[in-house]
């Protein structure tokens, strides 16, 4: 699926998962996801953990939408996407990916504390090892383009850009919803994010407008 | 008009639609924003107290005064309201009572997952159990229906996918309740024996009458499907088995207790097969299976952890194709103390020490994972401080000299205070250090007694609990900062050793609140020995990168403790 020519029926259920670190911003993240498909007209559901979870440890956000959702749990093996802000979340989560489906990654390593303190060591062969599962794996330099917009915490909506060219959504609906979600005084950069985010895509997939 | 809720917060506007007049909870993961946005009502008297105990003790007071009340915890939360719970439900409120219990399967953020569905049937109370945020809305409306109707505290049990899964709630209107105001009845609320027994005569009558409401109830649906499956369900497998089994006929029972035996037996007699589908112990199953109807459930279904439509479909369909996960081969991502937790000093000082650390609920009980390893018992909230002085009890006083109990501010004001009052009162040695960041900090920095604010933000009088200590009778009483070490540790080597009971206040604030930072500590590599004694504290900030330790100033607060702890003075810290 590519850009937003899609084929697939505009009703049926798509899942998406966001996963990464606690601390990353995911939560967030989820949230605008999650309203941009309520305003296209689907009904969605949205599910995580707070609490223990969110002390730096690894955090996934399940959102779903469609024309009607009963489960807020997707099932492994059958995400539409996966979005990662991490490259080691997005190895320990594409088990949830289907076949052939969409991987997401942001290009940045964070060591937790096993690989840190020397007990483990972190993959250096994680690209392949999610090519295995698809051939479509987009590594996405988040933070050099949210530096390059103004803030190293817009990475987030780089990467909601990126992924809203991969999602049958009117980008208008997007923007609208960043616009109300993030602080005011970050709006502009924000809106900025997301459309580098989204010029991305084109670049690195040909057959974009 | 439409809104994208969790459970949590459909809970709270439906509490707001009910007319709930007084609310309380005690901050305990999954429920903690219940009462959060509540407090956003100002219609609504909402308030943290202590405990849970105290929080229904408040709320049955209140609905005694004739306002709807409603109280929000944690499964094991009810535990601790568990005393008031089983005579509220002899008395009856006036004004409607509603209690939510939220469950924890799979132990997201709890020490158990017990199922709380049973306090309803010891209690004998009814429970309504949603399944998404729209019913925990609707919900909670006809919990009030139910307890004003039926003069009965209802209990609504929610589990952790509802609380913090959100969907699309419609809103309704908010009904006016104003409160009845209060009657003095002495047979109905005073339960002395001679009251209590007819009062339990009342309860019994009660049960009869809601029994014969659970048949008509809207809450229990019925949807004839496939009539070769029939699936008995409720809560949130009721969503995970609709998509497993779209086609099957279903009975989704919202008030489960009493069941529609009644209801059940009609549905049972329509269906071929029956599937009893439900998170945790085999409630209704057993009740289906007494009424003599075949079901498969457990022998099925696990009874340990949280259901997912991927474990209903691997237990039930054969021939199930999906990825195994692969990521036990992959180094773990546990979480851990943040960078410039005041907690990490004083359990490097108890590792150090070789100590024996009876723990308790709450961030720092991260402090037992490697590599701190600084963590002997963790059992509920306020345990630590009766344990060690157990383990004294059992072992003799000599042990006082190594170990200590550690709990934290808002779990020693929630249950820890009855402890030190034991240790001093039955003459023990033992050191208690009270860990004080002054918030909850676990559960998303709720304020509590010793915080001097309210839940509505409001200024209020601070706990002293250096007094408190006092005024129980310990004559040792010392305040330090955890981030110095050696101050830290000159405290409870001294403290330990005493030969009466002892209680160190470690007090810093937690540095997520405060935000308070300092510039990161440099690294002399040419002293660096990379002797990796500074990974010890666990802090996410320090790594060893070919060969010499590195700090990440993204992460770091600069609080300092790296660089009291190498020994060849390597880390020059940038606090002065």
């Amino acid at each position: 699926m590519l850009c937003s020519q899609s084929t697939r029926d505009d009703l049926e259920t798509t899942d998406v998962l966001i996963a990464g670190v606690g601390g990353q911003g995911i939560l967030l993240a989820s949230e605008i996801l999650a309203r941009v498909c309520l305003r296209a007209g689907y009904d969605v559901k949205k599910s995580e953990v707070h609490g223990m979870a969110q002390r730096g440890g690894s955090v996934t956000s399940h959102v779903r939408f469609g024309k009607k959702i009963y489960s807020p749990l997707i099932e492994k093996g059958r995400a539409e996407i996966l979005l990662a802000f991490e490259k080691l979340e997005a190895l320990r989560w594409i088990y949830f990916l289907r076949s052939g489906g969409t991987v997401i990654v942001n290009d940045h390593r964070i060591d937790p504390i096993t690989v840190s303190s020397g007990s483990a060591t972190y993959p250096d062969d994680i690209i392949e090892r999610l090519r295995e599962r698809t051939a479509d794996v987009n590594l996405v330099d988040g933070i050099g383009i949210a530096i390059r917009a103004g803030d190293l915490r817009t990475v987030n909506v780089v990467l909601l850009g990126f992924l809203s060219e991969f999602l049958p959504i009117n980008a208008d609906l997007w923007r609208g919803v960043i616009g109300e979600t993030v602080p005011q005084k970050t709006v502009d950069m924000n809106l900025g994010a997301f459309e580098k985010g989204r010029e991305l895509v084109c670049l690195t997939k040909r057959s974009c407008p | 008009m439409i809104e994208f809720l969790s459970g949590n917060e459909a809970i709270a506007r439906g509490a707001f639609e009910a007319g709930v007049r007084v609310a309380t909870a005690y901050p305990g993961t999954p429920s903690t924003e219940i009462l959060e946005n509540i407090a956003k009502y100002d219609g609504i008297q909402a308030q943290w107290s202590p405990n849970e105990k105290v929080a229904l003790e408040v709320a049955i007071g209140a609905s005694l005064a004739g306002a709807r009340a409603l109280v929000a915890m944690k499964h094991v939360g009810l535990n601790v309201a568990a005393d008031p719970l089983m005579t509220i439900s002899y008395v009856g409120p006036k004004g409607g009572l509603v209690v939510i219990s939220a469950d924890d399967p799979g132990m997201h953020s709890s020490q158990n997952e017990q199922d709380n569905r049973y306090y309803a049937k010891f209690a004998g109370v009814p429970m309504l159990e949603p399944s998404d945020s729209q019913e925990a809305k609707d919900f909670v409306r006809s919990a009030f229906e139910i307890s004003s109707e039926f003069a009965t505290p209802v209990l609504v049990r929610m589990t952790t996918r509802v609380c913090h899964s959100k969907g699309v709630v419609r809103l309704g209107e908010t009904c006016n309740s104003p409160s009845m105001g209060y009657e003095k009845d002495v047979r109905k609320n005073v339960m002395v024996p001679a009251h209590a027994r007819l009062r339990h005569l009342a309860l019994e009558e009660r049960r009869k009458r809601l029994e014969e409401y659970a048949e008509r109830s809207p809450l229990n649906r019925t949807q004839m499907g496939d009539l070769s499956l029939g699936i008995i369900t409720s809560g949130v497998a009721y969503q995970y088995s609709k998509e497993v089994f779209p086609d099957a006929s279903f009975l989704k029972l919202g008030l489960t207790n009493p069941i529609p035996k009644g209801i059940i037996q009609r549905f049972a007699e329509k269906v071929a097969r029956i599937l009893v589908i439900e998170e945790l112990e085999p409630f209704l199953e057993e009740q289906i299976r007494a009424l003599g109807i075949e079901v498969v459930g457990k022998e099925r279904i696990p009874r340990v952890g949280e259901l997912s439509p991927d474990t209903i479909r691997s237990a039930i369909l054969s021939s199930v194709a999906y990825s195994e996960n692969p990521s036990s081969s992959l180094p773990a991502r546990p979480p851990v103390l943040c960078p410039g937790c005041p907690h990490r000093g004083v359990f490097y000082v108890l590792r150090k020490l070789k100590f024996t650390v009876t723990g308790d609920i709450g961030c720092y009980t991260l402090a037992a994972l490697p590599p701190l390893n600084a963590m002997d018992t963790c059992i509920c909230m306020g345990a630590s401080i009766g344990a060690a002085l157990g383990m004294e009890k059992a072992l003799g006083p000599e042990i006082s000299g190594k170990t200590v109990a550690v709990i934290g501010d808002s779990t020693f004001i929630h249950s820890g205070i009855t402890g030190l009052i034991d240790a001093v009162y039955n003459r023990s040695n033992i050191t208690i250090i009270i860990l004080d960041n002054n918030t909850t900090a676990m559960t998303g920095h709720q304020d509590h007694p010793g915080t001097g604010r309210t839940l509505k933000g409001e200024p209020t009088v601070s706990l002293d609990l250096e007094a408190l200590a006092r005024a129980v009778g310990l004559r040792s009483v010392r305040i330090v900062d955890p981030y110095d070490l050696d101050a830290t540790e000159k405290a409870i080597r001294e403290e330990v050793l005493k030969d009466r009971p002892s209680v160190i206040i470690a007090r810093h604030p937690c540095v997520l609140l405060t935000k308070e930072r300092y510039p990161t500590p440099k690294v002399d590599t040419e002293v660096c020995t990379g002797c990796k004694l500074c990974l010890r504290l666990g802090c996410p900030a320090i790594s060893i990168s070919e060969g010499k330790a590195e700090v990440d100033p993204f992460l770091c607060n600069g609080c300092g403790i790296c660089a009291q702890v190498c020994r060849v003075h390597a880390m020059i810290s940038g606090r002065t």
